[in-house]
């Protein structure tokens, strides 16, 4: 009896022990990395890099036309992927439920939810830049479109399934049509939740970098112009961190931050609407 | 010993009629042979063990059962003389006609007035002032005006359990229909909120039909007029509450209601 009481407590210090130092484990990684590029960042960071254009090889400068750039990619690609993800999501979740076709579609988007983004800026590349014959930002801004579209899909649809059915059925037997039971009210109790998936989706495609290689390239030069190719921070990042000149290691390193703690921002903004979302419904 | 439904509606005091009404989940069939007359302006009481079919039967009179897809009747549920399972009878319409206050109270994730100005909304394009005063009426239907009026612009889940459904009822009847529909609108309340319902309803029935389904027999025996007892699908026994609780006709009725079973 006490030999099997001791076991036990041995095989739970073991097993609690182990996970501690996994978690640890992955942690040191993660401020690491986190650490890195703050101390990095930040001696790079200066007003400059919100004035200047990106330089020329070893030139001095900032990252001005590339944060533009990638403001101006990510709110088209928002545009374009959050009303069609909010529209797929609701006829998902109002309409198509337990339509077997609704059950495939499901699976689908599961599936371009996962896909590899390189493969999206690909399927743009052939799709557009090849038949147009230059890169230019709307390429950049669709391909975004598409990466953030299953994201936003999923999270309309989950957001509406936990608004109660006895909700609907109380707006549909006041003599509401469809339409209105599901824009005056099912929206109003998913709203927060909504605007997560929205933002986390934001969150996600702001550090796409393999997407916009194959569609918006980069530009060394400020350019608003959305047929041409559009300077951005995950490319600009890229190809200053792989050259050899120490001035744009620093200006990759800057827009590292940048990201950085644009997506942080975006997360915990979205976490705290998703916690009122949780609240609301229990 | 069922009730023979009267076939001369006009004139007559009822207001819903159904006739050989059947209705089946799937396969299963949850009413069989349903004929009965509800009294206009009159409380009529649904009660029985769980599962036979006291909800499913209120849910045809206005159609709710449409949302979900394997879910069918067949028969004849006349509202003053009009069919309503009829595939032309307009469901917009007739569940304007027909209000409906459900089990869990479900207020809308929206100010107290706007819950209220929702269904008003759907039918009416009221002036500001008409919709206020519409929105006071209906809550002193309910008897929630004095308890709110100070904070009509709170959201309604704020409210307390009780006052939520009594916010339902006055969505409801803001909506000015002819007869309401209660689906156990007390058995989530505590005993207080409870007597307010009832002592509400013996008030809304003199404008409107009624027609509430318990679990609870002393609020049948307290609140309706006419009962109906069911079991397993069928309508065994309908009559006047005093006749079923004091001198039922049906053996069945007189063990569920001396709690034998159920």
């Amino acid at each position: 009896m006490d030999w099997r009481y001791f076991r036990r407590r041995a095989t739970n210090v073991f097993n609690l022990t182990g996970s501690v130092f996994a978690t640890l484990f992955g942690l040191f990684w993660l401020f690491w990395i986190l650490w890195t590029t703050l101390s990095y960042g930040i001696t790079a960071l200066d007003w400059s890099i919100f004035t200047q254009d990106t330089p020329a090889p070893g030139g001095t400068g900032g990252l001005a036309n590339a944060i533009i750039g990638s403001l101006i990619m990510v709110s088209l690609a928002t545009a374009i992927g959050t009303p069609i993800g909010i529209l797929a999501g609701t006829w998902l979740a109002e309409y198509g439920r337990s339509k077997p076709i609704a059950s495939v579609i499901r699976f689908i988007n599961d599936i371009l939810l996962s896909a590899p983004s390189i493969i999206i800026g690909l399927f743009v590349y052939e799709l557009f830049v090849v038949r147009i014959g230059h890169f230019s930002a709307w390429a950049g801004a669709l391909a975004l479109a598409i990466i953030m579209l299953p994201v936003v899909i999923r999270t309309t649809e989950e957001m509406l399934r936990l608004v109660p059915d006895t909700l609907r059925e109380a707006a549909l037997a006041l003599g509401a049509p469809r339409w209105k039971m599901v824009t005056r009210v099912a929206y109003r109790a998913a709203l927060s939740g909504i605007i997560t998936g929205v933002l986390l989706a934001v969150a996600r495609i702001s550090g796409e970098t393999a997407p916009l290689l194959f569609t918006a390239l980069n530009n060394q030069f400020w350019s608003t112009d959305l047929s041409q190719p559009m300077a951005n921070l995950p490319v600009v990042i890229f190809q200053f961190a792989m050259s050899p000149y120490d001035s744009w290691h620093a200006l990759a390193w800057a827009g590292a931050l940048i990201i950085t703690l644009s997506v942080l921002a975006l997360s915990i903004i979205a976490r705290v609407l998703l916690r009122k979302a949780r609240m609301e419904h229990s | 010993m069922k009730n023979m439904p009267q076939n001369s509606a006009a004139g007559s005091a009822g207001k819903i009629l159904v006739t050989d009404l059947n209705f089946y989940y799937g396969k299963y069939q949850a009413l069989k042979n349903i004929n009965l007359t509800i009294a206009a302006n009159r409380v009529t009481a649904f009660i029985g063990p769980s599962g036979c079919g006291k909800s499913t039967l209120l849910r045809t009179f206005n159609r709710m059962y449409e949302l979900y897809a394997d879910q069918r009747a067949t028969g004849e549920i006349l509202l003053d003389g009009e069919n309503v399972l009829s595939p032309r009878a307009d469901v917009y319409r007739l569940r304007a006609r027909v209000g409906m206050v459900f089990q869990k109270p479900t207020p809308f994730p929206m100010s107290i007035y706007e819950n209220i100005a929702y269904g008003v909304r759907l039918y009416e394009k009221l002036r500001k002032s008409d919709m206020d005063d519409r929105v006071e009426w209906a809550l002193q239907q309910a008897a929630l005006w004095g308890e709110v009026k100070d904070k009509i612009k709170q959201n309604g889940m704020s409210l307390s359990g009780g006052q939520q459904q009594r916010l339902c009822i006055a969505r409801a009847i803001a909506v000015k229909p002819e007869v309401v529909l209660l689906d156990e609108p007390a058995s989530a309340l505590d005993p207080i909120s409870t007597l307010k319902i009832e002592e509400l309803i013996s008030e809304l029935k003199k404008n409107y039909t009624i027609v509430i389904v318990t679990h609870n027999m002393q609020q049948a025996a307290r609140v309706s007029d006419q009962t109906a007892f069911m079991y397993l699908g069928d309508l065994v026994e309908f009559a006047d509450t005093n006749t079923i609780f004091t001198n039922p006709a049906n053996k069945q009725t007189e063990d569920y209601i001396t709690g034998r079973y159920g």
